[in-house]
């Protein structure tokens, strides 16, 4: 594998446990030498930097072009809003409404407009922040409240990728959108589930999401001690990796709690998370 | 006149479809004399934004009231640029709607009757 590898914690079920694994790991690592970058990619809920808490230096909007009319310039001739498969243009004669919410940012309208009347404007859907967490060079990004573009936000957080450090990316829950955003290129992606009912299915799917991504992959089971034996079973069955398994520790939960880094609070797991990379990198270049 | 009443059938006595922007069409009647026009609903296919292009449509065909179940927030505003009154909550059939409007027994809505994307998934 690389030697920068990027790597993506995912789940197919939330709260299993990726901010979690995630912090530990790269702060585990930044602790053993190597150059690390943490890239908070759930920026619905991003909370990685309630563990590791970096100081922010810089902090950038998240831009995207959505139009603006002015009517003194419109003729009425509709052509933008029959172009527009979102309806976030609509012409009326010799008035035009516009819903931000619904627009892509295509610039469509814009170009078919005969007369100029439609301009973009800059509206903010987001912030991108940076800054140090000890060494470990922290990304976040955090969508505004109200907007749908998670993906947009995603990706410019992405962009902050360093090319001279191990990236270890938290990605969003689920199978759709945010997570193929966040996580379509990475060299490795990390399923975290818990043994139960609800992580075993969410976890199918996941793994459904990853095949088809055709990314390589192991699965991180946290709380390994709960639940019953179907996760193993099914990755067993299905000839997956598991790389990592976290016990149901109440030190772990009460260090959670207190937003702690578990291996500050206990650092007898450390190893397990050093352990964890050095079995990503001698799988990562296979499959 | 005319008036638009959504529909889930192209005849009088079909029943009114509860949703504008996803309804499946529009009937726009003369209350006096009854006579009607069916327009399929062209936003239908769309993924989003349909309240607001199902509203173009019905304005761009002359009408200058809605009959329907409920209307969204987007769908709204955009009849109420285009001058169209909104009447939410009827039921029945696209005759008893419109006999209900002649006698003056409706009561124009000043705001949205549902949230954006109410429509979705609900075909009754």
């Amino acid at each position: 594998m690389k030697p920068f590898p990027s790597i993506a914690v995912a789940s197919g079920k939330g709260g299993t446990g990726k901010t979690t694994i995630a912090v530990n790991l790269a702060w585990a690592l930044s602790k053993s030498g190597r150059r690390v970058q943490y890239m908070d990619c759930d920026v619905e809920e991003p909370n990685g930097a309630i563990f590791l808490k970096p100081s922010f230096q810089s902090k950038e909007p998240v831009l995207v072009e959505v139009p603006q009319v002015n009517l003194d310039k419109c003729i009425g001739c509709g052509k933008c809003g029959q172009l527009c498969q979102y309806g976030a243009i609509v012409s009326l004669g010799k008035q035009v409404l516009t819903f931000e919410a619904l627009c892509h940012s295509c610039g469509g309208c814009i170009q078919i407009c005969p007369t100029e009347a439609i301009t973009a404007k800059q509206l903010e859907v987001g912030v991108v922040e940076q800054g140090m967490a000890g060494a470990v060079d922290c990304v976040q990004g955090l969508l505004q409240i109200g907007s749908v573009r998670t993906p947009t936000v995603i990706r410019q957080t992405r962009k902050r990728s360093r090319a001279d450090a191990i990236r270890i990316l938290d990605a969003p829950p689920g199978t759709s959108c945010p997570v193929i955003a966040a996580a379509r290129d990475v060299d490795f992606m990390l399923l975290a589930t818990e043994p139960t009912p609800f992580g075993l299915h969410d976890l199918k799917l996941a793994v459904g999401m990853v095949r088809q991504l055709g990314l390589p992959f192991g699965v991180a089971i946290n709380r390994s001690d709960i639940g019953d034996d179907r996760v193993v079973q099914y990755c067993r069955e299905e000839n997956i990796d598991i790389l990592l398994q976290i016990p149901d520790d109440r030190k772990i939960a009460e260090s959670y709690s207190r937003g702690e880094m578990m291996i500050e609070a206990l650092p007898h797991y450390e190893p397990m998370f050093l352990q964890l990379y050095e079995s990503i990198q001698s799988r990562g270049s296979g499959r | 006149m005319k008036i638009c009443i959504t529909s889930q059938g192209q005849t009088l006595d079909a029943t009114v479809d509860p949703r504008f922007g996803r309804a499946a069409y529009f009937l726009l009647v003369d209350p006096e004399s009854m006579s009607f026009e069916v327009l399929a609903n062209q936003a239908l296919s769309l993924g989003g934004g349909v309240g607001i292009q199902a509203a173009k449509q019905v304005i761009d065909a002359g009408a200058e009231a809605v009959l329907t179940g409920n209307c969204g927030p987007n769908a709204f505003q955009t009849l109420q640029a285009g001058g169209v009154t909104v009447y939410s909550g009827v039921s029945g059939s696209v005759r008893q709607a419109a006999e209900a409007f002649k006698a003056g027994r409706l009561t124009a809505d000043v705001q949205a009757s549902s949230d954006a994307h109410s429509g979705m998934d609900r075909r009754q």
